[in-house]
């Protein structure tokens, strides 16, 4: 296999929907068996670009190589050499799960020789087997998505895109899942994934953060959170939290606040000075600090860094 | 290609075949709506109720309202005494019509003059109606034939045989007792075969674009081609046995003529599915979910079924209607059915009834394959 034929190359990729443009300029590459994440709120344009990738949209304009062909151009050649998991569940509820295996390998020509091989192995692989005859519409959620995982590898695809493919589904069966993800990677597949869960983008191996239509970030997310961020990130725990914010978000040196949960972060400079200087600011003004210190970024403060300032998120795309 | 189209059929008749509800509804409905139809839909009338109102009393009016009770087309169910009585009657729809003789009914007669018969009847149902009244028709004008051959034999012996009268002989080819039953049990084949195939068909893909299905399809290799006849085979061949099915009891159990060759049938059955495959394809191509695919059907399978020559004559219609009704293939698979059943003609008088459904149902297939797309824009 050698690194064209597993790797995903878009140039300035454009879609519109008459008016709205879910899709804004967006270029990256990906590399053999890595996972790449495609990150952003619903709406952004992650679900929009994986069907151009797949050859569902025809894009408006730009260009996207995946396995080496070009998706507009050679639909066909491409999907040969893709597996492709759809938001929603796709699989045949009323067939059973041995039928959709077997239907599914038929449409990709599995070859009869290696069929009953490849079907044990996604048996084995969802946990299914020797459930064959079940019908799949009884299944449980985090059965029928390993189910939909191994219909979408059984050619044995040397790309894979999975679009939100965890939601839904509870979180043992999404641990489940990411270590088949990590596996399939391992062996030397590309996985090219959606999500909007900033915990799940934690696990790809490089991250691409798409925020109305426009590709705001790229990096591992280690280079994100060190990089990517204007200065250091504090953590502020002060009471009342409403006034907290309104002080916080104008006094001097702080960059942007935002609120996680019971807490406020706060983009500064450069931490340890600012420490003592808030929580003496936030004192004057009658607010009692609980907690003022220094922390590690998550993924998410560096999407709200990058995002802050833009515009609200377009109406819902996916 | 064939690997392919062969996981497409299996998958599709899985599918079909799987629960008992979906089996029962291929099977049950037909032969029911068949025997429903078959008994309902009749112009022929029995049983009429009437009432009669007879003033006059005399041997003859009383000869007369015998002749009404002794058809087998009116029961009569009052013998009234007054006019009010008639139009509660009718209003409360106890009776369609009601027959009025008048006082001096029998003295006219007697004196050789014309002696009116009144009938009111209830409009309502034109046709009925209009039937009712050539029955009643038919009785006063026996009636008055008989009162004068008796009366001329009484004072004329001699004249009788010389009586110039002018007598119908009907030979009606093909139906000889003229049931209009033998005319209903073909078109309803055609159009219980018409509403099947096209409902089967317009909701199998709409279904998969519904529930996602399809768009799984889609991303695999499977070709336009390869989908689409594996979405349409089965629903042909489904459609075909059901054809097969209500055509049985037709011939069996209401005991239709079938006078022609069954080949010719066949060739007629095969040629109209293919052109409703192209309806039911179009619809799913124009249909985003099935709420919409149902709509769109009903808005084409009620029009197709009236201007089709089902029950009316297509030449009684209006003319911007008749033009309509040659894009509507059910109106030649109704002549290719009657021709079949009850004329035995073969193809030599129905070439072109087959030829209008090849081409109608070829131009709609190859518009729905081109308008269906392997993408979702």
């Amino acid at each position: 296999m050698n690194q064209n034929a597993s790797s995903v190359v878009v140039e300035s990729l454009v879609k519109r929907f008459g008016d709205f443009t879910a899709v804004d300029h967006v270029s990256f590459e990906t590399r053999r068996g890595e996972i790449f994440g495609f990150l952003g709120p619903n709406g952004a344009g992650k679900s929009t670009t994986i069907r151009m990738l797949c050859g569902l949209l025809q894009p408006t304009s730009g260009r996207a190589q995946v396995a080496g062909f070009d998706v507009a151009r050679q639909p066909d050649a491409v999907r040969q050499r893709i597996g492709y998991m759809s938001q929603k569940f796709s699989l045949y509820n009323d067939l059973r799960v041995g039928e959709n295996l077997r239907f599914f390998a038929g449409l990709y020509n599995v070859d009869s020789e290696v069929l009953s091989e490849r079907i044990h192995w996604a048996l084995e692989m969802a946990g299914l087997a020797g459930r064959e005859a079940a019908l799949t519409g009884t299944l449980a959620s985090g059965w029928k998505q390993r189910l939909a995982l191994g219909c979408a590898v059984l050619h044995r695809p040397p790309i894979l895109f999975l679009d939100e493919p965890t939601s839904g589904v509870d979180p043992i069966s999404r641990r489940q899942f990411w270590d088949l993800i990590h596996r399939m990677a391992a062996e030397g597949v590309t996985v090219f994934v959606t999500t909007h869960y900033m915990d799940e983008a934690e696990y790809c191996n490089r991250l691409a953060l798409i925020h109305r239509g426009q590709l705001v970030a790229l990096g591992t997310p280690t280079e994100l959170k060190q990089r990517q961020m204007k200065g250091e990130l504090l953590l502020v725990e002060a009471e009342p939290l409403a006034r907290a914010i309104e002080v916080l978000s104008s006094a001097p040196g702080v960059l942007d606040a935002a609120v996680f949960g019971n807490a406020l972060h706060l983009v500064v400079p450069q931490a340890a000075p600012a420490i003592p200087a808030l929580r003496r600011y936030l004192e004057e003004r009658g607010l009692r600090v609980a907690r003022l210190e220094a922390i590690e970024p998550t993924l998410e403060d560096v999407f709200v860094s990058l995002t802050s300032g833009r515009a609200e998120p377009g109406p819902e795309g996916n | 290609m064939l690997a392919r189209l062969h996981q497409m059929l299996i998958k599709e008749f899985l599918q079909v075949f799987r629960d008992k509800r979906s089996r029962f509804l291929l099977i049950v409905p037909p032969i029911v709506q068949m025997l429903i139809f078959g008994y309902a839909a009749t112009f022929e009338i029995r049983h009429v109720p009437i009432a009669v109102l007879d003033l006059d009393h005399s041997q003859e009016s009383r000869e007369l309202v015998a002749r009404f009770t002794a058809s087998r087309t009116f029961e009569v169910r009052a013998r009234l005494e007054h006019h009010r009585q008639i139009a509660e009657l009718i209003d409360r729809g106890e009776v369609i019509l009601t027959v009025q003789l008048h006082p001096g009914f029998a003295q006219r007669l007697r004196k050789g003059q014309t002696a009116p018969v009144q009938v009111i009847l209830d409009g309502t149902n034109s046709n009925t109606a209009l039937i009712a009244l050539g029955y009643v028709n038919r009785i006063a004008d026996r009636f008055a034939r008989d009162y004068q051959r008796d009366r001329l034999r009484r004072t004329a012996p001699l004249t009788v045989a010389q009586t110039p009268t002018v007598e119908l002989e009907r030979r009606p080819w093909f139906n000889p007792d003229l049931r209009s039953r033998w005319f209903f049990i073909p078109g309803i084949i055609g159009s219980l075969t018409l509403v099947m195939v096209v409902n089967l068909t317009a909701f199998s893909i709409v279904r998969e674009r519904e529930l996602g299905t399809l768009e799984q399809i889609m991303v695999t290799p499977i070709r336009r081609s390869e989908f689409i006849l594996g979405k349409t085979l089965p629903y042909f061949l489904i459609g075909l046995a059901d054809a097969a099915l209500i055509a049985l009891v037709g011939t069996l159990w209401f005991q239709v003529p079938f006078r022609g060759e069954l080949w010719v049938l066949f060739l007629g059955t095969v040629l109209f599915l293919l052109s409703m495959l192209g309806v039911g394809l179009f619809i799913s191509t124009i249909s985003a979910t099935q709420q919409q695919a149902m709509v769109t059907a009903f808005f084409f399978l009620m029009p197709a079924i009236t201007i089709s020559g089902f029950g009316s004559p297509i030449s009684s219609m209006p003319e911007a209607l008749q033009y309509i009704s040659y894009a509507d293939p059910l109106r030649y698979f109704l002549v290719v059915l009657r021709g079949v059943y009850l004329k035995g003609v073969g193809l030599e008088v129905l070439w072109a009834q087959m030829a209008m459904m090849a081409v109608i149902g070829v131009t709609l297939l190859t518009i729905s394959v081109l308008r269906f797309h392997k993408s979702l824009d």
